[in-house]
């Protein structure tokens, strides 16, 4: 993912409500921090935590969760699953070192444009006052 | 002809691989009747220069269990792996780094100071530690260096086969002993057990409610475990659901929860974050839409040691391998 002078965030965006929200933010002009990159996929609660400590291991500095808000979900629950293994991981990646504040779930509906911009724009200010992550460096 | 030579050799381990390979009982005699066993430091008096008096590739198999941690280790693995046509990671030390790769949450300043200084038993006012050379009158002597990081053998040399469990059990050792003597090996890099999750060979399966709910999580000592209930629906974190089967489900039939040391299926890379997943889903599944999250927060309370418990025998195997160094 690039060098590490820059600050770099994962979002992953459901389909049915998240990523249309972020077409909307793009749609309505709005400024949004550069620093991101949007994986779009089904659910929420598609978001393995094996993919989230992939992205994190590969050079992001943060990992946002965008789903349908409760109740709103495509697939019922997805979004509950979503919400229970991210509680969990966190307080697992705190325990690794990693500041659990760094990753982050969140609901945005297909209308909230403005709600995108603004969660994305938080995290990455967020990231920003953390710094990279610099995992794996050569250790014996 | 002459017969194919075999070594065991181990690393950062508890020894309970070399207990392994005693219990085959009578078959380890076959085992004997059939190879020639040229390196065993636990049970046979050869050396380090004996190996490297071999030439290379003259060993079939070597069967090496442990994880690395010290360049003593690191450097017999690799004039192992020099001398040998196989190598095969035996146990999930080697495998996945085991409980020795717990330490990858901890680094070596932390463990010295523990192990050396503030442990209750011992008394080390002057702070002093082990190091790597120490000049005496006679003379400098030496000992090995002690990394940061537990690694696994396939984090160290090349390896071609992997025969997990804490200890792997004695139908494995036997069947893969056997698909090495007559030449009938699978591709390389296949760990040799079924592909299957615990959960699918579990006797307790027949008891799993059709659907599982954890609205409270439990620590085995808190519950007065039923033999006919599934460990998760009496609230206590199993690994089952995420970890290779093949084990015979020894510690099922003991009482006790799977902790993952088979490590993961061949289409899963960490164990320990897929459990994570597994488990999080079933946390008051039953009034999930009600559910708040500070009661779900409350819940997880009860997980002590998240990190500990998901990543108990694969931590440097894992994704992240180790806590961040800052």
């Amino acid at each position: 993912m690039g060098t590490d002078s820059e600050p770099k965030v994962v979002a992953f965006c459901c389909n049915w409500c998240s990523y249309a929200g972020a077409d909307a933010a793009g749609t309505a002009r709005m400024k949004i921090n550069p620093h991101f990159r949007i994986i779009r996929t089904m659910c929420s609660s598609r978001i393995d935590p094996e993919l989230i400590l992939e992205a994190f291991s590969k050079g992001a500095w943060g990992v946002l969760i965008l789903g349908c808000h409760p109740g709103d979900c495509h697939y019922k629950n997805g979004n509950y699953k979503a919400l229970r293994r991210v509680a969990l991981l966190k307080r697992t990646l705190a325990q690794f070192g990693i500041e659990p504040e760094r990753l982050r779930l969140d609901w945005v509906s297909a209308n909230e444009g403005g709600r995108f911009a603004q969660l994305v724009n938080e995290t990455i200010e967020t990231v920003q006052k953390l710094g990279p992550l610099n995992l794996h460096q050569e250790v014996t | 002809m002459s017969k194919p030579k075999v070594a065991f050799y181990w690393c950062a381990s508890c020894g309970g691989c070399e207990e392994a390979v005693i219990d085959l009982n009578e078959d380890l005699l076959t085992v004997a009747d059939a190879v020639d066993i040229v390196f065993w430091p636990v049970a046979l008096d050869f050396k380090k220069k004996d190996v490297e008096a071999m030439e290379d590739g003259s060993i079939a198999v070597s069967f090496i269990n442990g994880a690395i941690r010290t360049s003593e280790q690191e450097e017999m693995v690799h004039l192992l792996r020099r001398k040998s046509g196989l190598v095969v990671a035996f146990g999930s030390c080697a495998h996945l780094g085991g409980i020795p790769g717990l330490a990858n949450f901890h680094n070596k300043a932390e463990i010295f100071e523990r192990v050396y200084k503030t442990v209750p038993t011992v008394t080390n006012p002057e702070g002093i530690y082990p190091q790597t050379e120490t000049k005496v009158p006679e003379g400098t002597l030496t000992l090995p260096e002690f990394y940061d990081t537990v690694k696994t053998l396939d984090q160290t040399i090349d390896v071609d086969y992997y025969l997990p469990g804490c200890a792997p059990p004695p139908d494995l050792i036997m069947g893969a002993v056997q698909a090495i003597l007559a030449g009938e090996l699978p591709e390389r890099g296949t760990v040799l057990a079924p592909d299957k999750a615990l959960c699918d060979t579990c006797p307790l399966a027949e008891y799993k409610p059709e659907k599982l709910s954890m609205s409270q999580i439990k620590r085995p000592h808190e519950v007065l475990h039923d033999p006919k209930q599934c460990f998760l629906a009496e609230g206590i974190i199993c690994l089952g659901p995420a970890t290779r089967s093949g084990c015979g489900e020894r510690c099922i039939n003991a009482g006790m929860p799977c902790r993952g040391c088979f490590g993961p299926t061949r289409e899963v890379k960490d164990l320990g974050a897929k459990a994570l997943s597994s488990i999080a889903s079933l946390i008051g599944i039953e009034e999930e839409e009600e559910m708040t999250e500070e009661e779900l927060e409350k819940a997880l309370d009860n997980i002590v040691d998240p990190a500990g418990l998901f990543f108990m025998y694969s931590l440097p195997s894992s994704v992240l391998r180790r806590r961040r160094i800052k």
